[in-house]
């Protein structure tokens, strides 16, 4: 009787240069897209989601070529994906693994909880500090009212 | 050889061109060098320290005594004063956005006493104009110069601020007077009584900030247990239109009245405050009690109110 091949295939197909961002909740992946602003990059961006993960049960990647995020371009995904994993990818090899750090500040991309906040009624961009980065607590600039993970809607 | 001269910048001009947006804008100690100018004031209310200087009151939505004490501290020291005491009769009519509005009303005064509906609208107003912007109230968040005519009235009348025994009742949720007044007070060790119904308990951001500096609050559902062990006696007004059931406030509204006769067994040195205006939270018959204090509250909204356009505006005070 003939051995089984066992073949081993990539689910989402590796990329030569840029980033690689795994273990995202599957759910937030187009979250992540969208806080990013991949949907008007010009780079190739391969992602999958409802992949099996032995860490999560199920998780999202998201794999970006050429493309290198800046910090504080990059931490803003930790409000949808706090235990993303970045991988650095130079020549098909990983060059450096990094974990997303919860922001300091976020910008326009959380809606204010409070309805009677200026950012809710006027053109005035939302802009929070982080005030409990394992809770997700954000207090607003501008009303001081404090958005809480179970009340976050994102813009 | 090139000659460097060191400027030590003085503590008089520390406030000036800023704005007074939230209480937590101004330190500890530039809260105490209002309050040491609004005596100033008080012993001399009339001079002419303001009058090259034109105030603009921008009230979007009704205020007569913020307002009128405002533009009466403004007038008596000299400055004019240009606005308007509601909208409708502006650009904002047309849909003029607050960022033009604060904008163009910038270009014609030297500070912006604000008032809006909008929670974060005084915040914002400060960030697009380029004269100094003094919060009167913005929505239910702040109202600083409130906190610092309450803080005036209480050190005039216990002759300190710090280590007071004082208690907030009634609509503690809503209250901006309420959250402003406790957060400037944590900076004096102060011990809070929170005394209010269920619904309209002190939110937990502020709750919050008061564990941070490591202070006490004590929470009752009743007045007269309170009444006793504190200094001072901050009254709000409990609104029937913060209850989503009617039937609640029924059956607690009268439970946050001050009677006259509740006040046999209060400290010498109690004294009863109220941002007013008031409804039937504080009865009549407390009003000639000795230890009843918001008429002369409001009054000190005069002096006070001077002091910060004092300060901010850079004025020196005879």
């Amino acid at each position: 009787m003939e051995k089984e091949e066992i073949r081993k295939e990539l689910k989402v197909s590796a990329i030569e240069n840029g980033t690689v961002i795994d273990h995202i909740p599957s759910e937030n992946v187009f979250q992540v897209i969208k806080i990013l602003n991949l949907k008007e990059a010009e780079n190739q961006i391969l992602f999958g989601t409802n992949l099996e993960s032995t860490k999560m049960g199920k998780k999202g990647i998201i794999k970006v070529s050429n493309k290198y995020f800046k910090a504080d371009e990059i931490n803003k995904i930790a409000l949808v994906a706090p235990n993303a994993t970045l991988i650095i990818i130079k020549d098909f090899k990983v060059s450096e693994k990094k974990k997303v750090q919860v922001p300091d500040t976020v910008e326009k991309i959380v809606k204010c909880f409070n309805p009677n906040c200026i950012t809710n009624n006027e053109d005035v961009n939302s802009k929070f500090t982080v005030i409990d980065k394992t809770d997700l607590k954000l207090r607003c600039h501008y009303c001081e009212k404090i958005t809480i993970k179970s009340t976050m809607t994102f813009l | 050889m090139p000659l460097f001269f060191i400027f030590k910048v003085s503590k008089y001009y520390r406030m000036k061109n800023k704005s007074l947006v939230s209480i937590n804008d101004f330190s500890r100690e530039e809260h105490l060098r209002i309050l040491d100018l609004a005596e100033k004031f008080e012993k001399n209310p009339t001079q002419n320290i303001l009058e090259k200087y034109v105030v603009a009151t921008l009230f979007f939505e009704p205020s007569t005594r913020t307002r009128l004490s405002f533009e009466s501290a403004a007038s008596r020291l000299g400055a004019k004063v240009i606005g308007f005491s509601e909208p409708g009769s502006t650009s904002v009519k047309k849909g003029e956005s607050l960022r033009d509005t604060i904008m163009t009303v910038a270009n014609y005064s030297d500070v912006i006493v604000m008032r809006h509906p909008l929670d974060g609208s005084a915040r914002f107003a400060s960030e697009v104009s380029r004269v100094p912007i003094i919060n009167a109230g913005d929505g239910a968040n702040q109202h600083p110069t409130q906190t610092l005519l309450d803080m005036y009235s209480i050190r005039k009348t216990q002759g300190k601020l710090d280590n007071l025994n004082i208690a907030f009742v009634g609509d503690l949720k809503y209250g901006r007077t309420v959250h402003s007044l406790v957060m400037a007070l944590c900076n004096f060790n102060t011990t809070f009584h929170l005394v209010s119904p269920e619904e309209l308990k002190l939110p937990s951001s502020v709750k919050l900030h008061i564990k941070e500096k490591n202070l006490e609050y004590k929470q009752y559902s009743d007045l007269m247990s309170v009444i006793p062990e504190v200094d001072i006696l901050y009254m709000t007004r409990i609104q029937k239109e913060r209850f989503s059931d009617p039937l609640d406030y029924e059956k607690v509204k009268n439970s946050y009245v001050l009677r006259n006769s509740m006040l046999e067994k209060s400290k010498p040195n109690l004294k009863i405050m109220h941002p007013l205006p008031r409804v039937n939270e504080i009865s009549i018959d407390v009003d000639s009690n000795p230890q009843a204090y918001y008429f002369t509250q409001a009054l000190n909204g005069v002096y006070v109110r001077q002091a910060i356009l004092a300060e901010i505006l850079g004025a020196k005070v005879k």
